[in-house]
């Protein structure tokens, strides 16, 4: 077993863990971080993407191990203290960006990390970048709208 | 779109864009699906399958399984069988209960049919050890003839998918009406084609699971990602010999259905049966490549068509043989060929048609539902067909549509087959030549010659296709509905309906919401829990807002009824003077009010004391509307695409999906 340690949305976290055990495990079942869901275990499906250092990474193919120092954000982090969305979680539920939700915490956090790299996408380049994460529902228009809209309104724009 | 907050609550719900009252759990990672539920002492599981498509099974060694760090158990057909009434499963979503040579094992010991079919069953301290422990598993066996093409498996001499059956095919049956030979003996033309349809899964994001709770008192709690908890429900009794209180079935959040999720599976009657045996909790939750292995899959149809026209491509007759991929089990009575085979003239008039249904089995996954449940197959046969007819004589594919559509005239319409509950297909409403009119304007259709010409001297390929379609929905028989008002005025709704993304909970609540005076987040919405709801039918067939919607329309319509009654004996007023609104009974003029969590207290009772006169207790309603017939929506599409002559990838340039529900 080893020892990891790791800031995970702004906390101090610890745990022990297996060598093989994945990022995504430890952060669902050591951590009940239950919000990264896993789609595919094979890097596929995006549904496990969270924060690391700042870059998206697919939890089910990173090693808890490889996390230890790491600064880790997950969707749980995204929403203010007191409850209020995030402003991409707000744009997702004006657009009908999720039906059934189990994709949507992956799609926040590359998302999340898109809007960190360019503040104003174009729709061309939010396809792109959400390329890497499967929506079985919404067929992906009304994601796309979502970024959009969070785009513009960060811009001032109405 | 406007805050639901920002409104008066008495704006009616029901036709505006309100927020979904499941969005800020499932966008805050606070949903929970069924591998987020955690409970003490659970033990995970794996399930040892077969990695071959037909074998004879010799041996089973369990030991070094057995024997690793961490391994409870590793179960098999054996080792069930004290705590199962079968070891093969019972026909799933029936009219009756049976179970037949097609059923699937609840785990297969003697003889595996298609790859992935569950053997073994391996619980451990965690997924990371069982699935350890499922790969030291040693299954000796002897291969047999495997089946893969459902037309030669119909050859007398093909060899079986399974030793126990005598045939593969499975059942043959005719659908049709009309006198077709007199049809093609008529006609001015006659053309045929083949067409074969290949098969695929529904792939929801999230896998099926089962998490089965052990009570101290032998009861069971089973939460599945299941699209349809009361049939398991139904099912666990019968399988494990349980009385109805013994054992409660919950579906959590479900990410994903899409068909596959409305099939009882093995894995949902194994788990159960190992928590009694080893009294534990257990959890399985389906990894990506068992979805792609042992979910139901559907859509291998060979069709061949033939049809009749007169001389001016009107459809005087069709008829020929659709051969249906059974692959190698029956999980539920076979339904999807009489979907497809039924509903193949859809918004066409057709005056004959025979159709010869062959439903053979294959050493491949079992199929059942898959979006669409047969009637896809059934549109492209179809749409084809009406192409071929174009092709042949020259005409505009759109044109020769728009001459066989169903004219608006004659609506409603009645098509001369029967649903599945043996209600006439009538098609209620629509105007099905102006709805592709209106697709083909908005998709540029006339202009596309031009467009083309222009491609080609650019050296592009482009194409285009139009496709028309009806189909029935809202199927019954009926779906439960529940509206009781809480001590604090708030309402909960309680129904066997189940949602997998639909958003459902909001639907439910703003037709409940504008039947009381409220807002729909003072409804909460909970499906799918038999302990909740005795009875239910589910998620499927495009059906939840038709049935479950009609059922607490109704039910919230009786509790309103009842608040007014209740409030006028209570306060003594004329019940016409009386209105239900912002979650009070209120006198029209004055100011006597009640509130209808005050009301639900006095009609709770209080030991012993007085009661109001003439009402019944509880402010509650329970309705399960009844329907046997569907509601016929249609829709065209069509789809302008570009191909890249080189390497075959081919883009969407434009697509426009028109659909008119049904009214």
């Amino acid at each position: 077993m080893h020892e990891v340690a790791l800031l995970v949305n702004g906390e101090a976290r610890r745990g022990s863990v297996e060598g093989r055990t994945t990022l995504a495990d430890f952060l669902r079942h050591e951590l009940g971080l239950t919000g990264t869901h896993l789609g595919c275990e094979h890097g596929v499906c995006g549904a496990c993407t969270v924060l690391v250092d700042g870059a998206s990474v697919r939890a089910c193919l990173m090693l808890a191990v490889q996390a230890d120092g790491a600064i880790v954000e997950t969707v749980e982090g995204l929403a203010r203290p007191n409850g209020d969305l995030h402003p991409l979680q707000d744009a997702f539920r004006e657009t009908h960006g999720l039906q059934c939700g189990f994709c949507t915490p992956g799609m926040l956090m590359t998302i999340v990390e898109l809007l960190r790299e360019n503040g104003a996408p174009t729709e061309a380049e939010i396809r792109d970048a959400i390329s890497g994460n499967i929506c079985r529902c919404t067929g992906y228009q009304s994601i796309v709208d979502a970024v959009l809209k969070v785009a513009a309104e960060d811009r001032g724009a109405p | 779109m406007k805050d639901v907050a920002d409104c008066h609550v008495h704006a009616p719900a029901v036709g505006r864009a309100v927020k979904r009252l499941e969005d800020p759990a499932l966008l805050t990672g606070k949903g929970r699906y069924l591998d987020d539920i955690v409970l003490p002492g659970t033990l995970h599981c794996a399930f040892v399958r077969s990695s071959v498509a037909h074998a004879r099974i010799d041996r089973i060694d369990v030991e070094p399984a057995r024997a690793l760090d961490g391994v409870h158990a590793v179960l098999t057909l054996d080792d069930l069988m004290p705590m199962l009434t079968s070891g093969r499963m019972p026909l799933g979503a029936s009219p009756v209960a049976d179970r037949n040579s097609s059923t699937p094992f609840v785990l297969s010991n003697r003889e595996v049919a298609y790859v992935g079919e569950p053997i073994a069953l391996v619980v451990a301290a965690s997924r990371y050890i069982a699935e350890d422990a499922a790969a030291r598993v040693v299954v000796d066996m002897s291969p047999l003839p495997v089946v893969t093409d459902a037309i030669a498996a119909m050859e007398p001499d093909s060899p079986t998918v399974r030793t126990e059956i005598r045939s593969n095919v499975m059942s043959s049956f005719n659908v049709g009406y009309g006198d077709v030979e007199q049809a093609f003996s008529e006609a001015a033309h006659v053309f045929s084609d083949v067409l074969s349809q290949h098969r695929g899964c529904g792939h929801s994001m999230e896998g099926r699971g089962v998490l089965a709770e052990f009570r101290p008192g032998g009861e069971l709690c089973v939460w599945s990602s299941t699209q349809m908890p009361h049939d398991l429900y139904y099912m666990l009794q019968t399988m494990l010999g349980l009385n109805q209180d013994q054992v409660r079935v919950v579906t959590p959040d479900v990410g994903g259905g899409f068909g596959p999720k409305y099939c009882l599976y093995p894995e949902e009657i194994a788990l159960p049966a190992a928590a009694r045996l080893l009294r534990r909790t257990l959890k399985w939750n389906e990894d990506r490549r068992e979805t792609f292995i042992s979910s139901i899959q559907e859509r291998d149809q060979y069709w061949t068509v033939e049809v009749a026209v007169d001389a001016d491509a009107r459809l005087l007759g069709i008829r020929g043989r659709l051969v249906h991929d059974q692959g190698a089990y029956a999980p539920k009575p076979v339904n999807l060929p009489y979907n497809s085979a039924s509903s193949m003239t859809g918004p066409y008039v057709l005056p004959a048609y025979s159709m010869d249904v062959h439903v053979v089995h294959t050493n491949k996954v079992p199929v059942s539902s898959v979006r669409g449940a047969g009637y896809p197959q059934a549109v492209f046969a179809m749409e084809r067909t009406l192409d071929l007819i174009a092709v042949k004589l020259g005409l505009d594919r759109a044109e020769v549509r728009r001459r066989n559509l169903i004219p608006p005239e004659k609506m409603p319409y009645t098509k001369k087959l029967k649903a599945r509950s043996g209600a006439a297909m009538v098609y209620d409403s629509g105007d099905y030549p102006a709805s592709q009119a209106e697709a083909l304007s908005a998709a540029g259709w006339d202009d596309f010659p031009i467009r083309q010409k222009e491609a080609l001297a650019a050296g592009r390929y482009i194409g285009i296709g139009v496709a028309n379609a009806v189909k029935g929905t809202g199927r019954g028989p009926f779906e439960s509905g529940v509206v009781r008002v809480g001590q604090n005025g708030k309402v909960s709704v309680f129904t066997g309906a189940t949602a997998m993304g639909q958003g459902l909970q909001t639907a439910l609540a703003q037709i409940c919401a504008d039947e009381l005076g409220l807002a729909p987040d003072d409804v909460t919405v909970i499906g799918g829990d038999t302990s909740k709801t005795p009875f239910g039918l589910g998620g499927f067939a495009s059906r939840q807002l038709v049935t479950a919607g009609s059922s607490v329309h109704l039910a919230a319509k009786s509790v309103a009824a009842k608040a007014l009654k209740a409030a006028s004996v209570i306060l003594d007023v004329p019940q016409d003077e009386l209105e239900l609104r912002d979650g009070q009974v209120r006198r029209r003029t004055g100011n006597q009010t009640i509130a209808l969590g005050e009301l639900a207290r006095m009609l709770r009772g209080a030991p012993g004391y007085a009661f109001p006169a003439g009402i019944e207790p509880g402010l509650e309603a329970s309705v399960e509307w009844r329907t046997d017939a569907l509601a016929y929506a249609n829709a065209c599409h069509v789809v302008e695409v570009e191909v890249e002559p080189d390497l075959g990838h081919v883009e969407l340039k434009r697509y426009v999906a028109l659909m008119t529900p049904a009214g």
